[in-house]
């Protein structure tokens, strides 16, 4: 009875698939790279300056906020250098560093720790913080205004505004591939729809997205789109214009699909990104603001709770 | 498998397993220097004179606390009781714990041969209830709450185990008759075989008993999951298989039974499923009883310090703390594990990624229903999130990425709902 070789003991199952946060997070970050890096290639230098500050205060933020409530290091996880990611791939590259630190404390702390951290954040953190700061700071998110000392090589402005002003005659010009490879102007790293889409399909392909939301969200914002296309041709501009500019794509495959802030079943995934998509586009076409994602998203994330209601019986229960 | 797949879209998928025509050999495992018979009832006041340390117990002796009707044990073993004391068992389960010091030759208790003269049930019950398999008879003779179904699982509950398989398809004989006995003296209306979907051919009309096959994906072998494959129902709060009128019942305990008739003696040898470290395995047989420790010796397994010991199988088995424990009548498998390839559960909240959702038979909302038992709202989570759907396969705590020990959580309010009921009644 005094045996000395002491066992572990645990409850049933024994075994585990082998996934973790940390590693789910990591390929996120993995998967949004590439669009992060095209959006260097765009917009150079003072974009890795707000990419670098925005992860490394996001994390700053969250290793600093878990120490003063004295709650257990969640650092490594690796959330939150996922939201400052996320966060400054939206920003315009010109942001000035205090929008940028602001931001991530908006993301991190009031996005994400005072509802309890990891997986009780009601709202995508990064989209929560972009709302109320491009609330309080207009001109900062204004993509022309902020980027009006650069030289660019390419359409030097919004495209999302100037068809929102001037129709579709402004933005006919700017040839479709120029958008997909990456060369707008726009968020750090919304710009390059090949990258996002490459990220996207990565992502859906090891299971860390669920491919029913980033689907739904582009069919709603490209019938929308098309729908609107139809009706008056002249004054909105086209499905696939829509698809490739703003932050449509980065919302379908990074914003919109974040786990905590998602529903989980097929019938309100369905529902979820395909009334993220219309909202868009609703925003887009008829509100006031020439970029509907950010609302768009955060719209849905507040419905989650109630869609996620729908879902398959259990078994042996008839009502 | 124990990884995640690289293209992780797709759910993990286990199958049951599935015996090869050439069925593997037992290893028997001859007389321990000790066993341990575990008595299912706690010790109570004066215990009866042959429960004394010192007292000598003949193989197949019924051993009972005392002269009032209760459970009894039968030993498995000839031998000198040494220690008699309280054993804390799975979810509060209490036995008395009767560690025999065993003799080279076997000496046999002729009791059981006059219970089978009687061949009163209830008789043969005090006897069978604790063969291999251990098959709950006294359920079969209580007035209060007929059964009027026995299931037979012939398939194995967990995965990696094939002890049940194995004996259905070794043992035919001895299970046609321990089936013609439940049919003749049980007062079951109905008696079902269940054998995977494969094996199906194999079986069908060569017993008493209506055969049905079972999908061989894991956990359609699991009772609770029979029962709703059956009956297409739950088994909602407060209600038992008892008092739906259905008995569950290992294909080796009735083989068991039958062995019993034929020879007049009560079957002692436990077939086990054993997996090493490495996932081999084997079959042994042993005495119940019997240390876990002797039959890792003669396996070739030692345990280190952190390493895991398991009795069942990977994904609902019983971890234990010491080599020291017994085969127990219920017993399938023996599972080591390596230091190395233990996850530990985590205290992490919920991401709320849906993998769960999407791997759940039962179709439940694992991901809503792990908040509320978290918070200790077992009641809430029952009434509102469907706890009493589940299965207990397990496959929530193996895909959850959070890695909550999901099931554990399941079990843990199903327990303490049963357990609040009584204290309810008894303010009435």
């Amino acid at each position: 009875m005094n045996n000395p070789k002491k066992l572990i003991v645990s409850h049933a199952p024994f075994w585990h698939i082998g996934s973790a946060v940390p590693e789910r997070n990591f390929n996120i970050i993995i998967a949004a790279l590439p669009a992060a890096l095209m959006g260097l290639a765009a917009f150079g230098i003072p974009a890795l300056a707000v990419l670098s500050l925005s992860v490394a205060s996001a994390v700053g933020w969250e290793w600093g906020v878990n120490a003063l409530a004295k709650r257990k290091n969640t650092v490594g996880d690796g959330h939150a250098v996922l939201i400052g990611l996320l966060f400054g791939m939206l920003l315009p590259a010109a942001a000035p560093w205090w929008l940028v630190v602001t931001g991530t404390f908006t993301a991190v702390v009031i996005g994400k720790l005072i509802f309890g951290g990891i997986g009780a954040n009601p709202f995508n953190p990064a989209v929560l913080a972009y709302a109320i700061l491009s609330v309080a700071w207009k001109t900062f998110f204004d993509f022309d205004a902020q980027l009006i000392h650069y030289s660019l090589d390419f359409t030097p402005f919004y495209p999302l505004t100037a068809a929102k002003a001037f129709g579709t005659r402004a933005v006919a010009g700017i040839p479709l591939t120029e958008l997909f490879f990456g060369w707008q102007i726009g968020g750090i790293g919304a710009g390059c729809g090949l990258a996002l889409i490459l990220g996207g399909i990565y992502l859906i392909a090891r299971g860390f997205v669920r491919w029913e939301i980033p689907l739904s969200f582009i069919a709603g914002l490209f019938i929308t789109a098309a729908l609107f296309h139809m009706a008056a041709p002249e004054v909105y501009a086209g499905p696939m214009f829509h698809l490739l500019t703003g932050f449509s794509l980065i919302a379908a495959f990074f914003l919109a699909p974040e786990d905590s802030s998602s529903p989980v079943n097929t019938t309100p995934m369905l529902i979820y990104g395909t009334l993220g998509g219309v909202m868009t586009m609703l925003i887009r076409n008829m509100g006031q603001y020439p970029e509907g994602v950010i609302f768009a998203v955060l719209l849905i994330n507040l419905i989650n709770p109630l869609v996620d209601k729908i879902r398959p019986k259990a078994i042996g229960k008839v009502a | 498998m124990l990884s995640k797949p690289f293209f992780g879209y797709a759910n993990p998928k286990f199958t049951y397993e599935l015996l090869s025509t050439s069925l593997p050999r037992p290893v028997t495992i001859t007389s321990p220097p000790v066993v341990t018979l575990m008595l299912p009832r706690k010790m109570g006041g004066a215990a009866s004179p042959q429960l004394k340390p010192g007292t000598r117990v003949l193989t197949g002796q019924l051993l009972t606390w005392d002269d009032a009707p209760g459970p009894g044990v039968v030993s498995s073993v000839t031998g000198t009781i040494r220690q008699v004391s309280a054993h804390l068992g799975d979810y509060g389960r209490k036995y008395t714990a009767i560690v025999v010091e065993t003799e080279k030759a076997d000496e046999f208790d002729e009791g059981f041969a006059a219970a089978c003269e009687s061949a009163d049930l209830s008789g043969l019950a005090d006897y069978l209830s604790g063969v291999p398999g251990s098959p709950d008879l006294h359920q079969l003779t209580d007035p209060q709450k007929p059964i009027h179904t026995i299931i037979i699982y012939g398939g194995d509950t967990d995965l990696l185990v094939d002890t049940n398989l194995f004996v259905v398809k070794s043992r035919m004989a001895d299970i046609a008759k321990g089936i013609h006995l439940l049919k003749a003296k049980a007062g079951a209306e109905k008696i079902v075989l269940t054998v995977p979907g494969e094996s199906f051919q194999n079986f069908d009309g060569h017993f008493e008993a209506e055969v049905i096959a079972v999908p061989n994906a894991y956990p359609y072998g699991q009772p609770l999951m029979i029962f709703y494959q059956r009956f297409n129902r739950i088994l909602d709060q407060g209600q038992t298989f008892q008092d739906q009128g259905v008995l569950f019942m290992r294909a080796e305990a009735v083989a068991a039974i039958g062995q019993a008739l034929t020879e007049k003696r009560v079957p002692n040898e436990k077939l086990v499923t054993v997996l090493d470290k490495q996932g081999r395995k084997r079959l042994v047989s042993a005495r119940i009883g019997t240390p876990i420790g002797e039959i890792l010796k003669a396996t070739g397994i030692t345990l280190q310090e952190r390493d895991r010991l398991v009795l069942g199988g990977p994904m609902t088995g019983t971890a234990v703390f010491s080599e020291d424990q017994p085969v127990m009548a219920d017993t399938d498998a023996i599972m080591a594990q390596d230091a190395s390839r233990i996850t530990a559960t985590s205290d992490y909240p919920c991401i709320n990624c849906g993998e769960c959702i999407r791997v759940c038979p039962a179709n439940i909302a694992v991901n809503i229903l792990v908040r509320f038992l978290e918070a200790g709202e077992y009641q809430e989570g029952a009434d509102l999130y469907d706890l009493y759907a589940c299965v207990e396969c397990g496959l929530c705590s193996f895909v959850c990425t959070s890695r909550i020990p999901i099931l554990q959580y399941i079990k843990l309010a199903k327990f303490e709902l049963a357990r609040e009921v009584p204290v309810e009644e008894a303010n009435e």
